[in-house]
């Protein structure tokens, strides 16, 4: 059995006529705390503690490689917090990063072509993909002025934040 | 006369997936929850009787999937498919495989969803029902987008057939933009949504955003009142409530009217919603679109006319008739909702996907958090910002707003970046205490603000 609204309630109701300013319950499932808050009102942390009951996926070919996927996806979320000084050059060739994390696609829409290939010429505005997060599309763009000389990510493959998409042969215009 | 659901899959994520799972505890359903492979280790999974991977992190290919979640409800001898929003909800195709493969599905009928789908059919049922419809119509080419907007007017909204959900709209504010918004309109439309049809309507742009929540059993239909959504920035609701302050008697009656005659015409079964645009002007109200599903904002609705939404899903989808006179409906109080998303205002509304490393919410009288989040969540990439939906209810709207700032002060999410700043600014804003602004607001306050609007 979860705990309810209703539940904390009523237990706030009992707490408001004692002159406790904390409460904290642990059960098999779950622990809640209960606390006073400074300017009056209540706050509530609660954390649902029991594991979840998962079955094997019906019929998937990927049901042996579940529990590690999810494991992987919350690991790297926590790791791009803290993003290193990336190095931006690397024989010569200059690194595209993705701008947050998210899914990379090459093309604006399924189906259609390609914002850049390899030999492609850009400039610092030229889009050269979309990093979809949380339902947002959010435009890639080159940075530098020159030709694409590698892509990094194949298309629909996960970012991190900072992945190198592509690298790009900088390219100094004669004036 | 259908049987009695004993065990219901939910094919959805985030708080929705807690909201059906609580009230199928409260009913004694069983819920299994049908999660992609990002969820697995998600509240709604620990919440759940039973959790089934139905494929990768990626929608496409786990939560949109018409046949993983038809064949999860299969594996686990489920006798419905609960959709949740979003998603797969109104697809007129996991309503029709439901039916094919035995299994309830908890909403409305598979033609009911494709007429409320394509807007143009909708709005074709709406002018048989005599509901107002904002001035449009169809158009199949360049030449007859020009001569509708002469009829109507400038500026205009290009529409696609198959948008939704803030999505396939196009302002044009002269007639020199026309024809490059058309053929991108229809362009973008065939790739977004297999369908390239387009529409024009007049662009109101001073107005508000007035729904009414219905309740259906395939022959009565009933409201449950109104809700207000006019805070909302490029068509995405921030903050709702209910009832829709300041709305005339008249003006409230006909609305309500005119929904339960939306409602009749297509003989509806479930919870669903009609959308009005009020003109504040002209003192009317136009036809915007049919939401057939439960809706993200239907707590202030339960808040404030003392229902489960969800159990009257549950009860519709179980062949039970409406029991509940129109008379009976009465609405208590105000009730007000913030959507807490996972972004930074302050940067363009730039997403913060991550992990969350404390969730303190407010509790006490008035107070409802419905949240998937808890210290240790992660929040993916993959899916929308929603974290939680702080409700509020009052015995008026000034007291409603005025519970919304303390509670607002008592929330904190740490490990992302969330908008409350923004609702707490927002709540302080003397247009938005008033009461009644129009769907301009957001956009006004964000510049008074200067806050990147990006």
């Amino acid at each position: 059995m979860n705990l309810t609204n209703d539940d904390v309630q009523d237990i706030l109701r009992l707490l408001d006529a004692t002159p406790y300013d904390e409460l904290h319950l642990q059960t098999e499932r779950f622990r809640l705390s209960l606390r006073r808050a400074p300017g009056g009102g209540w706050t509530q942390e609660s954390q649902a503690t029991g594991s979840p009951n998962v079955l094997p996926a019906a019929g998937s070919a990927s049901e042996t490689t579940t529990e590690t996927t999810t494991e992987t996806t919350t690991e790297t979320t926590t790791e791009t917090g803290a993003p290193g000084p990336p190095p931006v050059e690397r024989d010569g060739l200059r690194e595209v990063r993705a701008p947050l994390l998210g899914t990379f696609y090459r093309a604006p829409r399924p189906g259609a072509a390609p914002f850049v290939e390899v030999g492609s010429r850009v400039d610092e505005e030229t889009v050269v993909g979309i990093i979809e997060t949380m339902k947002l599309m959010n435009s890639v763009y080159a940075g530098f002025r020159g030709r694409v000389a590698e892509i990094c990510l194949a298309d629909a493959q996960f970012a991190e934040q900072d992945a190198v998409v592509m690298r790009i042969e900088p390219e100094t215009r004669p004036a | 006369m259908r049987p009695v659901l004993r065990r219901v899959l939910i094919a959805n994520r985030g708080e929705i997936a807690v909201r059906i799972l609580r009230t199928c505890e409260r009913l004694g359903i069983e819920a299994v929850l049908a999660a992609s492979e990002a969820d697995l280790d998600s509240l709604p999974a620990r919440l759940a009787d039973r959790t089934i991977c139905i494929g990768p992190a990626s929608s496409s290919a786990s939560y949109l999937d018409v046949e993983a979640v038809v064949g999860a409800a299969l594996a686990v001898e489920a006798d419905a498919i609960h959709p949740g929003y979003g998603f797969l909800s109104e697809n007129p195709r996991l309503a029709r495989a439901c039916d094919e493969a035995g299994v309830v599905f908890v909403g409305p009928t598979e033609a009911q969803l494709a007429a409320a789908g394509d807007k143009l059919r909708a709005r074709d049922h709406a002018v048989a029902a005599g509901l107002p419809v904002m001035p449009g119509g169809e158009v199949r080419g360049v030449t007859e987008a020009r001569e509708l907007a002469e009829d109507i007017g400038f500026p205009v909204l290009v529409k696609a057939v198959g948008g939704g959900g803030g999505r396939g709209l196009k302002p044009v504010h002269d007639p020199h933009g026309l024809t490059e918004a058309v053929e991108r309109a229809m362009a973008e439309a065939r790739a977004a949504f297999g369908d390239p049809r387009v529409y024009l309507e007049r662009l109101v742009r001073s107005g508000r955003h007035v729904e009414v929540q219905l309740l259906g059993d395939g022959e009565t239909v009933i409201q449950l009142g109104d809700r207000d959504c006019s805070v909302q920035r490029r068509y995405q609701k921030l903050v709702e409530e209910a009832p829709a302050p300041d709305l005339g008697d008249r003006l409230r009656a006909e609305m309500h009217r005119a929904a339960v005659a939306f409602g009749e015409r297509l003989g509806y079964r479930g919870i669903g919603t009609v959308e009005f645009l009020v003109d504040l002007d002209r003192d009317t109200f136009h036809f915007l679109e049919m939401n057939a599903r439960v809706q993200v904002e239907h707590p202030v609705t339960e808040e404030v006319v003392g229902l489960d939404l969800v159990a009257e899903q549950i009860a519709i989808a179980e062949g039970r008739p409406v029991t509940l006179a129109q008379s009976d409906v009465r609405t208590n109080g105000h009730a007000i909702e913030c959507r807490i998303n996972a972004e930074d205002w302050r940067r363009g509304f730039r997403p913060s996907p991550g992990t969350v490393t404390e969730a303190v919410f407010p509790a006490g009288p008035g107070i409802r958090v419905d949240t998937h989040v808890q210290a240790g969540s992660a929040v993916p990439p993959f899916y929308d910002s929603l974290v939680a939906k702080l409700i509020v209810c009052g015995r008026d709207r000034g007291d409603a707003v005025a519970r919304l700032a303390d509670a607002l002060d008592r929330c904190r999410v740490d490990g992302i970046t969330t908008n409350l700043p923004l609702h707490r600014a927002l709540c302080a804003d003397p247009e938005f205490a008033g009461g009644g602004a129009d769907i301009a607001l957001l956009d006004r306050f964000l510049e008074g603000v200067g806050a990147a609007r990006g």
